[in-house]
């Protein structure tokens, strides 16, 4: 009886071989693929000392480097999120013609390697390009200039916010902005105290995925950035860059940065993934839920 | 308020939603607007509210045209079929949303009296610290009528207000939702497809179907003189025998009814099951038993006419007959209509 016991798994595909075989396939594939590269960027960086850390890192390059990154991510993040917050609003609460077009072309980024971005730009402001010679008639410079990385990047990461925010604003309908608007809120209070707070978790969420990406982005950066050391070569490129000089340190110096910026990036969206956010349904979203035993006082 | 629609007209892209309603609400009045689903009610409600605009027509409050005038300026209270309560406000803060919004600026002392009054009035003083999500549907319901009340509306407009509830919870809140009406006065239009909960509640019931108004009148008018075979069958259950009328009496089997109106030819006499007498000599229609269902406080007896048409009727508990059994059915009561 016993012996019966042991042999028989507990439930379906959890026979003890296949069950050991496989966790400890994925283990090792985790351990291959994504935590030893990552290792190895912290050694490689600190391989040197700090101290010479330290200096690769206050290297005036790598110092505008971070400029650049940050300073595209301060412009491109809060665009997207109020492109996002207005598609999302227009998409969720609105019936206009084109709705379902708009849904899919705000996908398109997902789906385009971030490369052909970067050279659909090139056509459209570049030299030979659509708007080129207009543009450098008027001294305005797109390519191989901030406004050039910012757009590429505006570009990849469009969709983000707008993503978090369409399955949840759908599932909330329309009930909430009726109901404040019938209690005679106007337009911008209903959206700032009705909308906004049923959704800060989800928007949040998709900002700090924008952010990461936006700090990221190499492909359709790279191909607008120009790659001009100190001028405009954003963390990515300037990785890339040092690594083509064969300061491999410097490299993995750099790298780690970018790594540290992805780890807390990681612990924000834990955070708030357990707040609810990135998810379709909120669990505490109980109004809508028919309710059904109770009793009345 | 009085309420006033005149030929209002939704379309909604190719669907007509309502065709030319016409409705007067007397001031106080209590009105359900009643029909199946797909009947319009809803967007008439919603049109009245201003969350719709009509596409034709004119709805008047008062003497006032407000066909145009804005929902947050319109002055209604409008209940959502699931409430539609802010999850993250608190009870008392959902109550109180409508006064701090308001151009009417009120004190925060003023604002809190009333919130506590109005949490008196629908019964649930002591919950203003919860949160949506910690209390029971009907107090939801409460919550949101206290709401909507919270703004002094004109008019008070609820969308289904029980549907979302189960069967004890609904008639307490029913009987509740009318005390409060009779307390305040104020003119109320609610949308329901339960015909027992218009019925309970209304002064009168407006009977719609595909977007028409098919029949509007007091309880005791529309139960005992349904305007068209629709209203007959969709108020409760009713029985349906094809006859043949001539000279305004209908016939089937050589059982004559009255059919005062009905033009000649062929017509449709409905009953209610309460309204047959099962008999074994000759008087009514004859028929045999196909079935016997028990019910808790009487049986349902499911018979078949000689030519086949079927016909239900409520028996008492202790009805001996069985299947197979023949007899005759006696109707009293026979409506008829034209086919």
């Amino acid at each position: 009886m016993a012996k019966a016991k042991t042999r028989r798994p507990p439930r379906i595909g959890e026979a003890p071989v296949f069950r050991n075989s496989m966790i400890v396939i994925v283990l090792t594939l985790v351990a291959l693929v994504i935590v030893a590269p990552l290792a190895v960027i912290g050694f490689e960086a600190f391989s040197k000392g700090i101290a010479y850390f330290a200096k690769t890192i206050a290297n005036s390059d790598t110092r505008h480097a971070i400029l650049m990154t940050a300073l595209t991510a301060l412009i491109a993040v809060p665009i997207n999120t109020v492109f996002g917050v207005a598609t999302a609003w227009a998409i969720t609460k609105f019936d206009f013609p084109g709705r379902r077009l708009l849904l899919i072309i705000i996908e398109i980024p997902f789906s385009v390697s971030p490369i052909v971005a970067g050279v659909a730009y090139l056509f459209v402001y570049g030299l030979q390009g659509l708007f080129g010679e207009t543009l450098q008639s008027a001294d305005v410079r797109i390519l191989f200039a901030l406004p050039g990385i910012v757009l590429a990047s505006m570009f990849v990461t469009a969709p983000f916010v707008a993503r978090e925010l369409i399955p949840l604003m759908q599932a909330q309908g329309r009930d909430l902005e009726e109901a404040a608007t019938s209690l005679g809120a106007s337009g911008w209070r209903t959206f700032f105290s009705v909308t906004l707070p049923n959704i800060k978790w989800a928007l949040l969420y998709g900002v700090i995925l924008c952010n990461s990406r936006v700090m990221g982005e190499f492909g359709a950066v790279s191909v607008v950035s120009g790659n001009i050391r100190g001028q405009t070569n954003t963390l990515p490129l300037h990785i890339e860059l040092l690594y083509h000089d064969y300061n491999a340190v410097g490299a993995f110096a750099a790298a780690s940065i970018l790594a540290a910026l992805a780890v807390v990036t990681l612990i924000a969206k834990v955070a708030l993934e357990r707040r609810g956010a990135g998810r379709v349904r909120r669990p505490s979203l109980a109004g809508t839920a028919p309710a059904t035993s109770e009793t009345t006082p | 308020m009085k309420i006033r629609l005149d030929t209002v007209v939704k379309t909604f892209d190719t669907f007509r939603a309502v065709h030319g309603v016409s409705l007067e609400i007397e001031s106080g009045e209590l009105v359900a607007l009643l029909g199946p689903s797909g009947s319009g009610k809803t967007t008439i409600l919603r049109m009245v509210a201003g969350l719709e605009f009509p596409d034709g027509g004119a709805i008047y409050f008062g003497d006032e045209n407000a066909t145009d005038i804005e929902v947050r300026h319109r002055g209604v209270g409008f209940v959502f079929q699931h409430y539609a309560l802010f999850p993250h406000m608190t009870v008392g803060e959902n109550i109180a949303f409508g006064m701090k919004v308001s151009k009417t600026k009120r004190s925060a002392t003023e604002i809190s009296g009333r919130v506590t009054h109005l949490l008196r009035l629908v019964q649930l003083e002591g919950l203003q610290d919860r949160f949506p999500a910690q209390i029971s549907g009907g107090q939801r319901q409460r919550v949101a009528l206290a709401r909507a009340l919270a703004v002094d509306p004109k008019v008070l407009l609820l969308d289904e207000p029980f549907g979302a509830l189960d069967a004890n919870v609904r008639r307490d809140l029913r009987r509740w939702l009318r005390k409060i009406h009779d307390e305040l006065g104020i003119t109320t239009l609610f949308v329901t497809h339960d015909q027992a909960e218009a019925l309970d509640l209304a002064d009168r019931v407006v009977i719609l179907d595909k977007g028409k108004i098919v029949q509007s009148g007091t309880p005791e008018e529309v139960c005992r003189a349904p305007a068209s075979a629709f209203v007959m069958n969709f108020l409760g259950d009713a029985n349906r025998l094809k006859v043949t009328v001539s000279d305004e009496k209908a016939q089937i089997q050589g059982v004559v009814f009255d059919a005062d109106g009905i033009a000649d030819g062929p017509a449709e006499l409905f009953f209610r099951p309460v309204d047959v007498t099962w008999r074994e000599d000759g008087h009514g229609i004859q028929a045999t038993i196909a079935r016997v269902i028990d019910r808790p406080d009487s049986r349902r007896v499911l018979a078949l006419t000689v030519d086949g048409q079927s016909i239900e009727f409520d028996a008492a508990p202790e009805f001996p007959f069985r299947a197979e059994t023949r007899g005759f059915v006696d109707i009293r009561r026979p409506r008829v209509y034209p086919a």
